[in-house]
């Protein structure tokens, strides 16, 4: 993957949105230095409060994984070891990072559980994870990722396993949280609709890149990108009978990469160029970025 | 779910009859028991006399279904070489068993589970393929070449273990490691895979994500789910271990159930070994049964890891 | 126990693709394995020809319990030494992986065809013929593999023959239960269906159809099966319910040794299991081997 940059500050939230297999969970993973085996950051830099996690040992980054960012997985049916109580599950993150021990720690785990909307936390906490329902757990994921009291939170397409109505609550949730503890928020996605519900900025990945990001409004309003297009063009609208447009073609596999663009096999609007050489970031006037020859000055008169 | 345990006990109880029966014809097709009972140059009349006494004039069919209703009775007939009941010699033999088959299945654990889960973690270096080189042993000697092995290395050169008997532990020590290193292969390679398997999992990633310590990710969290399958073979090897000691205890003059039947089947005593194989089939018959309906039971959670 | 799947794999049909394949498959081989077996086998073959000695008499002139050549009181012309009838222990080894190697092979193609057949009847037809089938290998299963062979081969009677005929009967099981399970997915796939659509008879959909394509599981799985029944063979020969002596077999020479452990005669103990311990370490590392090439589903495991 090559050329993640973002940046986003206390208390906001982005959206990462891109079809799936474009890299979006790799890009997650590779913030806290946990990658697939045989992934290896080669070179750039995350850079965290101000400190690069890219040059922090596997022990420093230890002390920054659930403590000051959190991560929600992608199947949280699947997230909660079937062996454990919730309240040892709960309780980890403040034990080992806040050393939180007895009382505490009971009240701290029940004031977690609460938050995110657990009835009879008290009670609940002594159950294993299959005493609960999905909604449930997924709340409960929730709450481990807050127990270490983060200042990031990175949720992985958390509400894709969830009924309609549940998501919905959890988006709230989700919300409601942010408000209180003034968290920021990356919120990774294929769903757009989410996106406009819940972030301030969007940043679109395709084929291992942000191909274009910038505040929620500009990109809804204007998409640069013709990917970012064509997604939007993608999403049904309520009252509209013109045809859905379904994107031609395959995602690319990350592992060959087109060259040039790697958008361009796809594109309606390529260019010979596109196919060449690798577009650069240009900036809009909105505060939006994009990766496009097709903004690029230079680019539309020369080849026409 | 009632359904699948009545529906397993079934099977079972079929299974037990099926391999009852088998045994009682192949013992029946082979020889006439009356030869061996009765004194050599005896009479025509003796010998039916000697039948009767035995039951043997009845047809099998119904020598089947006498020998199965005293077998539900715990009665498996009487020895013709002891003339006492088989049940008595079998019981005053099945606690050595039990013990080696115990001291085998430690044995087992103790170098077959450490060394699946350094092979897992630290999947293909150098730790993994030692790891493997031992499964391949395992498989590879034969487990009575051993325990002669660690007769002539421990008894006659170093003189450190008694060749045979039972006595104190020390008498254990030998006869469990032969028996038990096949099953130690065994289970290296079931904790390597299940440790795998677990450490893949979502609820390992969302372990680590929280930061916490690699001791307790892999001590913890991981080992105590992969530790599941490794303890349900455990009890199965176990209950095979106790049956299926036969050369090693002979070896090792170990008086268990295993030499009882080496003994009965020299002695021809045919309710003798009728009745150690039979009960041999009903524990493992027997402990599959326990582990099917328990893993049914509790299968909720063994859902959730899958 | 893992289970064992196979799909059938499309070779190319090109001579060019057929010698690249056997270009990448020499190349992946087990030297170790196939050098130690083919040794064993060359041994067993001309047993006559490389064998000083004859195995089951005296040899004139020798005493009893000779060490090897290397230790005080061994000789240049009994290089392993001689046994407790100044049986030369060398030719005995020689002639022993024989017995080992035809009782091992044979042993397994008795319980690969049983079991074979019976999984492909039990999947293929299903119904109470599948329930009854099953019923057996679970009775079957019910035994340890070895207890059930030591109670068959001491009821029957000792013999080559014999313990071949056994130890096939014995463990044919675990080919029962795969192939079964295999032939139940393979009976859903569409060329099976098309040939039944097709009007083609139950022994001819069998043949044409099912056979070849549990073949490469029949295989891998025989592969696994021969040292364990190399193991039952030395086994039941060492209780003396196996091999009659005086024939050469590793598990009799085995229980020969047995009086006189105590006496320090370790190479009448050491060589024969080494012998037992190599044959099957070969066929293991080579059924490793077969397992990958003819099981791509199991490569990553």
């Amino acid at each position: 993957m090559d050329g993640v940059s973002f940046s986003l500050n206390a208390g906001e939230t982005l959206g990462l949105v891109g079809e799936s297999g474009s890299g979006k969970t790799t890009t997650c993973l590779s913030i806290v230095g946990l990658l697939p085996r045989g992934a290896r950051i080669v070179g750039g830099s995350v850079v965290f409060e101000g400190e690069d996690l890219t040059r922090k040992s596997q022990r420093e980054l230890r002390r920054i994984r659930g403590r000051r960012i959190a991560v929600i997985l992608q199947d949280p049916m699947a997230s909660l070891n079937p062996l454990f109580t919730i309240f040892r599950q709960v309780a980890e993150p403040a034990f080992f990072h806040q050393q939180m021990r007895g009382k505490t720690l009971r009240q701290r785990v029940k004031s977690l559980l609460a938050a995110v909307r657990i009835p009879s936390p008290e009670w609940r906490m002594r159950d294993y994870p299959h005493q609960m329902s999905g909604g449930m757990r997924q709340r409960i994921v929730g709450a481990i990722a807050l127990a270490g009291g983060p200042s990031l939170v990175i949720a992985d397409e958390p509400t894709t396993n969830l009924d309609v109505t549940i998501q919905a609550q959890y988006l709230d949730l989700l919300k409601d949280i942010q408000r209180e503890t003034g968290v920021a928020l990356i919120f990774v996605t294929h769903n757009l609709g989410i996106v406009a519900k819940m972030c301030d900025r969007v940043a679109v990945m395709y084929g291992g890149t942000i191909v274009e990001q910038g505040p929620v409004r500009a990109i809804f309003d204007d998409p640069k990108h013709p990917y970012t297009q064509a997604l939007l063009g993608s999403i049904p609208k309520l009252g509209s009978r013109d045809p859905l447009y379904a994107i031609p073609g395959q995602p690319p596999n990350l592992a060959s990469l087109p060259t040039g663009c790697a958008f361009h096999p796809r594109c309606p609007q390529a260019m010979e160029r596109c196919a060449i050489d690798e577009p650069t970031n240009v900036h809009a006037g909105d505060g939006s970025v994009a990766r496009c020859w097709l903004l690029a000055p230079a680019a539309a008169p020369s080849h026409g | 779910m009632t359904q699948f345990i009545v529906r397993r006990i079934l099977y079972s109880i079929v299974t037990l009859f099926i391999l009852s029966g088998t045994i009682f014809l192949v013992v029946r097709m082979t020889g006439d028991p009356v030869l061996l009972l009765a004194e050599a140059g005896a009479s025509t009349e003796d010998l039916d006399r000697v039948r009767q006494q035995w039951g043997l004039d009845r047809s099998w069919p119904v020598q089947y279904l006498a020998f199965m209703e005293n077998a539900v009775r715990g009665e498996l007939g009487k020895s013709f070489n002891y003339r006492m009941p088989v049940s008595e010699l079998y019981f005053e033999r099945l606690p050595n068993s039990l013990i080696l088959g115990l001291a085998a299945t430690a044995i087992s654990l103790l170098v077959g589970v450490p060394a699946g889960i350094v092979s897992a973690v630290k999947v293909n270096s150098w730790w993994d393929n030692a790891a493997k080189g031992i499964g391949l042993l395992g498989l590879s000697i034969p487990g009575f070449w051993l325990g002669l092995v660690l007769i002539l290395v421990f008894s006659v050169w170093l003189r450190w273990l008694p060749t045979s008997g039972a006595g104190d532990w020390r008498h254990v020590v030998m006869p469990a490691v032969a028996l038990g290193w096949y099953f130690a292969a065994s289970m290296l390679r079931l904790t390597r895979s299940s440790m795998l398997e677990v450490l893949g999992s979502e609820y390992i990633k969302l372990a680590k994500l929280k930061g916490l310590p690699e001791v307790v990710v892999i001590g913890m969290h991981a080992f105590k789910n992969a530790l599941i399958p490794v303890l349900t073979l455990a009890g199965v090897n176990m209950v095979v271990m106790i049956n299926a000691a036969v050369i090693v205890e002979v070896i090792f003059a170990w008086p268990g159930i295993g030499r009882l039947l080496y003994e009965g089947i020299f002695q021809r005593d045919f309710p003798l070994v009728q009745g150690v194989v039979i009960m041999a089939g009903f524990m493992i018959v027997g402990i599959n049964l326990v582990v099917d309906v328990v893993y049914a039971l509790i299968d909720p959670r063994i859902r959730l890891t899958r | 126990m893992s289970t064992i799947a196979t799909r059938p794999v499309v070779a190319p049909r090109t001579a060019s693709g057929r010698l690249a394949r056997f270009v990448k498959a020499a190349r992946e081989a087990p030297l170790v394995a196939i050098v130690l077996l083919g040794g064993l086998v060359f041994m067993a073959i001309f047993a006559e020809l490389i064998a000083p000695y004859d195995p089951t008499v005296p040899v004139p002139g020798a005493t009893m319990f000779d060490p090897p050549f290397w230790m005080e009181g061994g000789r240049t012309t009994m290089i392993l030494g001689s046994d407790f009838q100044g049986r030369d222990v060398l030719s005995r080894l020689i002639y022993g992986a024989r017995v080992s190697l035809i009782v091992g092979l044979m042993g397994t193609l008795v319980a690969g065809g049983i079991g074979t057949a019976l999984g492909i009847l039990a999947g293929y037809v299903g119904g109470w013929v599948d329930q009854i089938i099953m019923r057996i290998t679970d009775a079957w299963l019910a035994l340890p593999a070895i207890v059930f062979a030591i109670f068959l081969a001491a009821m029957i009677g000792p013999s080559m023959w014999n313990i071949i005929i056994i130890l096939g009967a014995v463990y044919w099981t675990r080919y029962a239960r795969v192939i079964r399970g295999e032939v139940l997915s393979l009976r859903e796939r569409d060329f099976v269906k098309l040939a039944e659509i097709a009007g083609a008879s139950r022994f001819r959909v069998i043949k044409r159809h099912i056979l070849p394509n549990v073949m490469n599981t029949a295989t891998v799985l025989a592969s696994l099966t021969v040292g364990v029944v190399i193991i039952a063979e030395a086994s039941l020969s060492f209780l003396g319910v196996g091999v009659p002596p005086p024939q050469p077999a590793w598990g009799l020479m085995l229980a020969e040794a047995r009086p006189t452990l105590m006496a320090g005669q370790w190479w009448l103990t050491v060589f024969p299991g080494v012998c037992i311990l190599l044959i099957v370490l070969a066929t293991q590392l080579f059924g490793d081997w077969l397992r990958v090439r003819l099981d791509p589903q199991q490569r990553n495991l």
